[in-house]
């Protein structure tokens, strides 16, 4: 799913979709600056460096509305203002291109198709601060991307609208790259500071925050990848164009990586306000195979699993986090009528294991244990007591953990045992699995009406546990089933099944 | 100022006050497991990661870490509502459940802050414990210091200590998540990497995750074989400690009864590291004057400032970090070396007894010192001069499993000849305490004159870096003094670029020098133990008869009779060493 083509996100329907920050992807060729330029790319630098100042140029940005599109939703002029107030002899533009959420990647994919607007956004922002150096911390997983990078600040060089004097004023600007290894937490923006810096990528407390000690202790303003592409629209049609796209506390699109169980997979733009229902019945083209909507999983692999009453809810940030999901980075994974969602809860732990930092206890031995917890369920051998002990185990890592991904890791344990509980209680005191997931929850079984009695499947049973008349319906006896298969493997009429 | 109300209480406290050091105004104290703050020393670690000292603030989402969280104008506190309870007890069972539960023949065990903190929070049951996996890690083994790091809860103490104060780089984070542990670069072991064996590691480490290497086993087996004479040596700065792991009040002297316990355990001869000491200053004071004399008569040849180098942590960190440098400190050995080689030689001489039949013990506040006395150059045909070297703390244990009950006990005095010594023998357990008594015996050598005030206050002190001038006889001397390998590392770099003011600086590895060695009673946190250690230690000096080091009649005997002169060819065999390039040895794994 990581993979798409620009012929595949053409072929997503254009309903309901506004083109904002993937603008010019697909649309231009990201290797020739001059088809930016076209599209009135730098435009909006030279109009800020010429005739606007910084707080001017802030002031545009507060007005349109714009959050941080890296999950968190701050609002970014006011970002940007905390970086300008705070005086320093150097400041830093950092742009967190470290995109880590499975299955997204809308970063990238700007990045590969329109590196110029990051580019000209992270100038501008320079620019509205007081740095004249810019940083884009992009993972090494992304060759092309950084490829097309490097072709693009090159090529702006060459223009002049990165160097020294750009557009002929005094304002120097350069951007360099830094490389990730791929740590999920570095998206976190004090541990990606702490990577640049040559230092473990793990978060550190804030205050004090980046806009008052950053990269090498030194002011510095860390927006994400989508924020900046969103920047020279802005100066380009005017904050009041901007803020009218969008919800009362949310302006502008979202771009989603929709992915999952949806006829149409791929990135998607829309405006805030948008529905679930919208963006997975019509942009998505609903359910594949005609099967049912079970749930939805937004904010990557710490968001929350929504369900058919959170359908039409219009997407923003709020009303996610009411939901008890977020919008993160945009990751949107649809699930159907054969998902398990404590078999999803677990998925998203085994992740969120992997990518702790390892710094906090909770975080690091907590979210051990929830996986552990989740696993044993899943395994049938969980118990009542554990349903109470992963509920007590996620809100205390909610309320105890140092940074953003621990605070949200157990997400999807809470959201699907608010919206899924039966399912759990299925697991632990039933010992089934509902969607037929869980393996070790399945039993082999003859479904009477096509059995035909031809003996085969008893026959073939390594322990005996089939028993049945000829010509007539065969049973298993579960309590004495190994399930190695092989009755069902030998039965030519399909009767026998796992549920 | 700024108000705030917590737990009921309100309360007025200075801007920029964490929620942790307001609550202690009304005698509030909040369970913290990372946090530490050596207060004077500027030594602090608080990552914010342990998540136990977490307190509620009306208004904020989640909890905040009280240890580092600043108070803010009419912030409403709540550290023991039953969400904070909730998810303190909450936390420390997760701790619990990644840490081995042998506490009963744990190294650490009584002295470890994880089981303080378990009794504290009544924790009584770990749910899931059963089929929790337990993170591991391979048994490191140096030759001072053991890591033992299942039992590691990610504090960073020891990362902030060989960091942040020490800036020897040894140990940082590695791995991730569940995984992470503290360890040398490239999962090297301790030997491996520019460890120092400082022992500051050990010193803050909550649990047993990090411990010295226990050699009480061996002293006992010496102590039992018939055929050894087994002479004991003891550093400064253990009688200004033992009295600690024995409820005594920090600061207590108890040299007296230190010695009659040491006697109660069956040493031969009960001998002082301070004797050494003082040989120390004959032997170093004369290479200074040498080199001051030259320096002044204009020579360019001769290398200045002169360094200490009694200070074995010390040593081994300019080994590996300063090699370049390795021509500059003093060539005479450590007190700890300099007392085996004489005792080895002249006082084994002196008793008829053959050196193979010698077992040289040495009671040390240092972990380094394990490493050092095993040093090739250190031993004769392969037998060390000093052939065990244990902590403060192993000596307590030694002195409990005898059933010595070391308060009660009546003060002893030390054997002769090696166990006369001044108080500038004394003042080496402290910062600043070798350049004082080099000094008074320097001064009184270089100048012709007696002292008329023997107390240089201007060396003394808590400062990491401190600087003073010393007149000798209108030649103005000026000395530089760092504890802490951080500080020592700023008077190495301006040597290093040429800019160096100083005569002589003496260096010590550990924070207050000796008295807050690796081997030292733990001090939990609270470095006002370190302060009234050296209260003690300046309190013997002034006890003491004799306090300048060449007036020792029993080191002036030595000479007479053995030795020659300071800086003989046979002082020179016995007491100088010589330094290696140790760099290279971080690549070869």
């Amino acid at each position: 799913m990581n993979e798409m083509s620009e012929d595949q996100v053409k072929s997503i329907p254009r309903k309901k979709q506004i083109r904002i920050a993937l603008r010019n992807c697909g649309v231009i060729d990201p290797e020739r600056i001059e088809e930016y330029i076209e599209k009135d790319g730098y435009f909006s630098l030279g109009r800020i460096l010429t005739e606007l100042s910084p707080e001017e140029t802030i002031r545009i940005v507060k007005e349109s509305g714009l959050r941080g599109r890296g999950g968190a939703g701050f609002p970014t002029g006011l970002k940007w203002e905390f970086a300008l107030k705070n005086k320093s002899d150097q400041k830093y533009v950092v742009c967190n291109a470290d995109e880590g959420d499975p299955g997204a990647f809308m970063d990238r994919s700007i990045l590969e198709g329109d590196p110029h607007s990051v580019l000209e956004a992270m100038a501008i922002c320079g620019y509205a601060i007081g740095a004249d150096t810019g940083y884009i911390y992009i993972r090494a997983e992304y060759p092309l991307a950084i490829e097309r990078l490097k072709t693009a600040i090159t090529q702006a060089r060459e223009y002049g609208f990165l160097g020294k004097a750009i557009f002929g004023t005094k304002f120097n600007f350069d951007i360099f790259l830094k490389y990730g290894a791929g740590a999920f937490v570095c998206g976190e923006e004090t541990a990606l500071i702490h990577s640049m810096e040559g230092r473990r990528g793990e978060p550190s407390l804030k205050p004090p925050f980046p806009a008052e000690s950053g990269y090498l202790g030194k002011p510095t303003n860390v927006n994400n990848v989508e924020t900046f592409a969103n920047i020279p629209v802005i100066f380009q049609k005017g904050p009041e164009w901007f803020r009218g796209i969008g919800t009362d506390k949310s302006k502008g699109t979202k771009v989603f990586a929709l992915a999952g169980k949806v006829n149409n997979v791929g990135l998607i733009e829309v405006p805030m306000g948008t529905t679930i229902r919208e963006v997975i019945f019509e942009i998505g083209g609903g359910i594949r195979e005609g099967k049912k909507f079970k749930a939805v999983q937004t904010g990557g692999p710490s968001g929350g699993c929504l369900t058919e009453k959170h359908l039409d809810t219009p997407i923003d940030y709020e009303n996610l986090i009411a939901c008890g999901s977020m919008m993160g980075s945009g990751g949107m994974i649809v699930m159907d009528e054969d998902d398990c969602m404590v078999s999803v809860a677990r998925f998203f732990l085994d992740f969120t294991v992997e990518e702790s930092c390892g710094k906090c206890a909770p975080c690091r031995i907590g979210n051990k244990r929830l996986y552990e917890l989740l696993d044993r369920i899943c395994k049938g051998k969980g118990e009542m007591e554990d349903l109470d002990r992963l509920k007590n185990l996620s809100i205390v890592i909610k309320d105890t953990s140092l940074c953003g991904l621990g605070q949200s890791s157990p997400n999807p344990v809470l959201s699907t045992m608010d919206n899924f509980y039966d399912e759990y209680i299925s697991h632990v005191v039933d010992k089934k699995c509902p969607s037929g997931v869980c393996r070790d929850l399945l039993e082999y079984f003859i479904v009477e009406e096509n059995c035909v009695g031809c003996t085969a499947c008893a026959r073939a049973c390594p322990v005996g546990a089939i028993s049945g008349e000829r010509k007539e319906p065969h049973v298993i006896n579960p309590e004495i089933c190994i399930k190695c298969g092989a009755c069902m493997e030998k039965c030519k009429f399909d009767a026998v099944i796992l549920r | 100022m700024v108000n705030i109300t917590l737990d009921g209480n309100h309360i007025e406290v200075p801007a920029g006050t964490t929620i942790y050091e307001s609550a202690k105004q009304v005698h509030i104290d909040i369970p913290a497991l990372c946090y530490m703050d050596l207060k004077d020393l500027n030594i602090r670690n608080r990552p914010g990661g342990c998540r136990i000292c977490v307190v509620e603030v009306e208004g904020r989402r989640n909890l905040a870490p009280s240890c580092s969280t600043a108070v803010e104008e009419g912030m409403v506190v709540k550290t023991n509502s039953v969400r904070v309870i909730n998810a303190r007890r909450t936390v420390m069972e997760l701790i619990l459940s990644d840490h081995p539960k042998d506490c009963l023949t744990c190294a650490k065990s009584g002295q470890c802050d994880l089981q303080q903190m378990a009794i504290r929070l009544g924790i009584r049951d770990i749910p899931g414990q059963e089929y929790a996996e337990m993170s591991t890690y391979r048994l490191d083994t140096s030759p001072s210091i053991i890591r033992e790091l299942d039992k590691c809860i990610m504090c960073r103490r020891c990362e902030t200590m060989c960091n942040d104060f020490q800036t020897v780089g040894a140990l940082h984070a590695i791995n991730r998540g569940f995984y992470a542990v503290v360890a040398p670069a490239f999962e090297m072991n301790l030997e491996h990497s520019p460890c120092t064996y400082c022992g500051q590691c050990v010193a803050v480490c909550p649990t047993g995750a990090l411990t010295e290497v226990d050699h009480t086993g061996k002293v006992i087996a010496a102590l039992n074989d018939p055929a050894k004479t087994v002479v004991v040596q003891t550093a400064p700065a253990v009688r200004a400690a033992l009295g600690e792991e024995f409820g005594m009040k920090p600061g207590t002297l108890v040299t007296g009864k230190m010695v009659t316990a040491l006697r109660h355990l069956g040493f031969n001869y009960v001998f002082d590291t301070d004797f050494a000491a003082d040989l120390t200053i004959m032997e170093e004071g004369t290479e200074f004057l040498g080199r001051l004399t030259r320096f002044l008569d204009g020579d360019t040849e001769v290398q200045m400032p002169i360094l200490t180098s009694c200070c074995p942590g010390w040593v081994n960190f300019f080994e590996h970090h300063f090699p370049e440098l390795k021509d500059i400190p003093s060539t005479a050995r450590s007190p700890q070396q300099m007392f085996g080689s004489v005792a080895k030689s002249y006082f084994a001489e002196k008793i008829g007894v053959e050196r193979k039949d010698m077992v040289v013990v040495s009671i040390m506040p240092c972990l380094a010192k394990k490493y050092e006395c095993q040093r090739e150059e250190f031993m004769v045909d392969g037998v060390p001069d000093v052939d065990i070297s244990i902590s403060t703390r192993e000596l307590a244990h030694l002195i409990k499993q005898a059933n010595l009950d070391l308060v009660e006990m009546t003060d002893g005095d030390f054997d002769l000849p090696l166990g006369e010594s001044t108080g500038a023998g004394v003042i080496f357990g402290t910062t600043g305490g070798v350049i004082e008594a080099a000094t008074r015996t320097a001064y009184e050598i270089y100048t012709g004159k007696t002292l008329e005030k023997i107390d240089f206050e201007q060396l003394r002190g808590m400062d990491g870096l401190r600087s003073a001038t010393v007149d000798f006889g209108g030649q103005e001397i000026r000395i530089g003094i760092a504890h802490g390998l951080g500080n020592a590392r700023k008077l190495l770099e301006e040597i290093k670029s040429g800019k160096s003011q100083y005569h002589a600086i003496e260096i010590m590895a550990c924070p207050g020098g000796c008295i807050g060695g690796g081997g030292q009673p733990l001090h939990h946190g609270d470095a006002s133990i370190l302060q009234a250690r050296a209260k003690a230690i300046y309190e013997e000096d002034r006890n003491k008869k004799i306090r300048k080091s060449h007036e020792n009649p029993f080191i002036q005997q030595l000479y007479a009779d053995y030795l020659g002169e300071p800086f003989s060819e046979k002082a020179h065999a016995l007491l100088h060493t010589h330094y290696f390039d140790r760099r290279k040895r971080v690549f070869q794994i």
